[in-house]
């Protein structure tokens, strides 16, 4: 117990960022737009996070940098791809290499400064309760939001107006489209909060798990939260779930590091990866089977209404 | 009908629409009155969709002037159209197949709470359903229902909107004769309440039972508008076409030869795209036609693909002129002479960016004549074998070397049958072989689909226009659900409703 709590709340944590990420993304690809620039995005909201958190010492203002800078930056893809209708996967990997360039670039001559970031506290009663307290409620008011946040996209996807537009839109624009939905106004709306959601999270990185900046401190995150938001099958609880696994393995390598195994350092820290490669595979075999419901259908598919079929 | 006092509900005027340079409508008339069914005919690419779609506030015209209720209007969207009244079902529906009958009901719509009520809305979905005898489940996830059903939530959904104008593309396409008087049934009693329908087809039989006025458009113009009462078939189609048809004779085969393919207890798993076969037991003869019935979605694709060894069997026999053919792929059926003209001709059939004779060569780079030995392809035959084949199916095209993609319907649908035939195949899949082609080109793939027959090929013939199996055909399989619901030794002999019920997945044999 005395390990497993620890290494549990510590899953908790690094889960945290990639979640933030990912529910973004679940957002816009529900509407139709995958970004696959969450790397650079994450990358230019760490940088936000940090540099607003050190020139005016609000952590919270550092991380609303973060959101809007992550969705300014989308705002670029969202233009590339909804109203010139671009090859996403082409102006999403432009993306993530525009964001690690000027992330690395503002970011030069702060390399390893830190700053004073967003502290975790016990909640009010919920912090008492053996088990669950230490692991769920012993963390910062970031980790808190991201329980009410999923829980308010599982509601506000399946039981709200605007969520079945969006799921609508991402199914089937045609149709949504002669129903009277803007497609291209959810898009934008889905893709930008995605965008900014992204943002969040790599804020949450540099003002609340390094409190620092180190350039390219996403290490891959933003990839990993692409195939959560697969293995989470477009929906926010089972997203939720993927995050923390990974958080688990990458909270464990960490501790075995710590503890000083023979394993080299390189290898302990490819398993968070390889598991997602893992879990990519048995759910691949598992929809071939029929077993799970597929990407949203209109996927990565510009919309145009007067194009013929 | 005509009331002299009240406004038609729509009517257009003087309507243009241009694609890329070319009319898909010129200057065409349209009007449509309250409690009447207007039906527009022509043949494919005539422009009957693009008109409604203009009516229908998907696409905006050129020229021209719509009223509705009297009043001018310009749509900007599907939402104009539908909040002055106007709804439209599209050939291919415009459904969200994961969300649910209700959820797609709502969608888009004003007045819709933050917070979604589906008990309210069920009920009033059910009430409206009960109303106009257009049966359909509320709660369930449009992917589950057939597409009858899937119709039936089009035409509600419209009505649920309070559309007046209901606009329904070549709605009986996808139904069995059976549910296709369903459907009329419903119609009647919607313009009983006070509806005006434009009925977009091209089965005049139909029309002419169910409409009151009927406009014929060709090549994006107004060729005419006559009243039921005025119109028979052979003016309509001479309307229609430009010229008076030449119907060619039916030839029946003199006597089928043994089979030469034959299938037992072939099974497939469906899931993900493909839907089952289950135990699909049947032969194709040499000399014969066998055409295949059932509504679309009824496993057809898959049974070809099966019998073209794309796709493989979990289990079953196939024997092929007395060999065993079960487990061997696609280039295997090619050299054993079983030739696959698919309904998708530029996904499966053709590739659209290359040109005709590389297009051509698909099916034989890899052997003499058309290679020098394994590596090297000879091109200088395969372009004189390319000529050869666009001279005499008379393919329209620039060069050999333009891509197919710029070819037109027609033209792509001849290049692929001369593809096929060519080479002498013992066994001939047959998938739509005349969808989208005009009475002309359909006349002509028939005629050689027969003389292929004639020759000593085994035809299947899978279509979903039962008259054109009618026809064609020596004899007809009826397919359900991925089953063999009977074989109709002689089509000439049996009723349309018989072979209604058995496409509805009634066997053979209690479907008298």
């Amino acid at each position: 117990m005395d390990v497993l709590i620890p290494m549990m709340a510590a899953a908790i944590r690094s889960g945290t960022p990639v979640l933030y990420a990912v529910l973004g993304e679940i957002l816009a690809e529900r509407s139709g737009v995958m970004n696959l620039g969450l790397e650079g995005v994450m990358l230019v909201g760490a940088f936000a996070g940090f540099s607003v958190t050190q020139s005016a010492g609000d952590p919270y203002l550092g991380l609303a940098a973060a959101f809007c800078a992550g969705a300014l930056l989308t705002s670029v893809h969202a233009f590339l791809c909804i109203t010139f209708g671009g090859n996403q996967v082409v102006s999403g990997l432009a993306l993530s290499m525009l964001g690690g360039g000027m992330s690395a670039m503002m970011g030069r001559g702060h390399i390893g400064e830190t700053i004073n970031g967003l502290m975790p506290f016990k909640f009010p009663i919920l912090g008492d309760i053996p088990l669950i307290g230490p692991v769920f409620f012993s963390h910062d008011a970031m980790v808190y939001a991201s329980y009410l946040l999923t829980a308010f996209l599982c509601f506000f996807i399946f039981r709200t107006r605007p969520g079945m537009n969006l799921r609508a839109v991402g199914e089937n624009p045609r149709a949504a489209d002669a129903m009277g939905i803007s497609v291209s106004r959810v898009r934008y709306t889905f893709t930008l909060i995605g965008g900014g959601l992204s943002g969040a999270a790599g804020g949450y990185l540099s003002v609340v798990y390094t409190q620092m900046w180190v350039e390219g401190m996403t290490a891959g995150r933003g990839w990993i939260a692409i195939a959560l938001v697969i293995f989470g099958i477009w929906r926010p609880l089972r997203a939720m779930f993927g995050c923390y696994l990974f958080g688990g393995v990458y909270a464990l390598q960490m501790r075995m590091q710590a503890a000083g195994t023979s394993i080299p350092a390189p290898m302990l820290l490819m398993l968070p990866y390889l598991m997602t490669l893992a879990v990519l595979t048995f759910i691949s075999v598992r929809k071939g089977r029929g077993m799970l419901p597929g990407a949203p259908a209109s996927l990565g598919n510009p919309f145009r209404r007067e194009e013929r079929e | 009908m005509r009331t002299g006092h009240s406004p038609p509900l729509v009517s257009m005027s003087g309507v243009d629409k241009i694609f890329f340079g070319m009319y898909a409508n010129k200057g065409v008339d349209f009007d449509l009155e309250s409690g009447e069914v207007h039906a527009l005919l022509g043949e494919n690419g005539a422009g009957k969709t693009t008109l409604m779609n203009i009516l229908a506030g998907i696409y905006s015209p050129d020229a021209g002037t719509i009223y509705a209720g009297g009043r001018e209007v310009s749509f900007r969207s599907p939402r104009d159209a539908i909040s002055a009244g106007i709804g439209m079902v599209h050939q291919h529906f415009m459904l969200a197949p994961v969300l649910t009958v209700w959820e797609n009901m709502i969608l888009g719509q004003d007045g819709v709470p933050f917070v979604l009520d589906r008990r309210r809305t069920v009920s009033q979905i059910k009430e409206l359903s009960e109303r106009y005898a257009l049966s359909v489940d509320p709660e369930a996830r449009v992917t589950s229902l057939s597409i009858g059903e899937q119709q039936r939530v089009e035409i509600l959904k419209m009505l649920y909107r309070g559309t007046k104008v209901l606009i329904l593309d070549e709605p009986t396409s996808v139904l069995t004769p059976q549910e296709a008087r369903d459907f009329f049934a419903a119609v009647r009693m919607m313009t009983a309440a006070g509806h005006g329908i434009v009925l977009i087809s091209h089965k005049i039989d139909e029309i002419l039972s169910a409409a009151g006025r009927m406009t014929v458009l060709r090549r994006g113009e107004r060729v005419g508008t006559i009243a039921a009462r005025d119109a028979d078939k052979e003016t309509l189609a001479e309307m229609m076409v430009g010229r008076a048809l030449r119907h060619f004779p039916k030839r029946r085969a003199e006597a089928p030869g043994p089979p030469v393919l034959s299938c037992r207890g072939i099974n497939l798993k469906g899931g993900g795209d493909s839907k089952p076969l289950s135990d699909v037991t049947f032969e194709l003869r040499e000399k014969e036609i066998l055409g295949v019935a059932g509504v679309a979605g009824n496993s057809q694709g898959e049974l070809c693909e099966v019998l073209a060894g794309i796709r493989r069997a979990d289990s079953g026999e196939m024997i092929l002129r007395e060999r065993s053919v079960a487990g061997l792929g696609a280039r295997e059926f090619i050299e054993l002479g079983i030739s696959y003209i698919p309904i998708d001709r530029k996904g499966v059939g053709l590739v659209p960016n290359m040109n005709l004779c590389e297009n051509v060569a698909l099916k034989r780079y890899w052997r003499k004549p058309a290679a020098y030995g394994k590596v090297l392809i000879d091109w200088e035959y395969i372009a004189a074998l390319t000529g050869e084949l666009v001279g005499s199916y008379g393919v329209q095209t620039l060069s050999l070397e333009s891509p197919v993609r710029l070819l037109s319907g027609g033209n792509l649908q001849k290049l692929m049958l001369a593809r096929e035939l060519s080479g002498s195949p013992s066994v001939i899949l047959a998938m739509h072989p005349v969808w989208g082609l005009d009475v002309g080109a359909a006349e002509f793939v028939h005629e050689r689909l027969t003389e292929e027959r004639d020759r000593g090929a085994g035809v299947l013939l899978v279509s979903e226009d039962l008259d054109e199996l009618l026809d064609m055909s020596d004899r007809i399989m009826v397919m359900s659900r991925g089953r063999i619901m009977g074989v109709i030794e002689r089509p000439d002999a049996v009723s349309k409703e018989w072979i209604g019920l058995m496409m509805a997945g009634v066997p053979a044999e209690k479907a008298v």
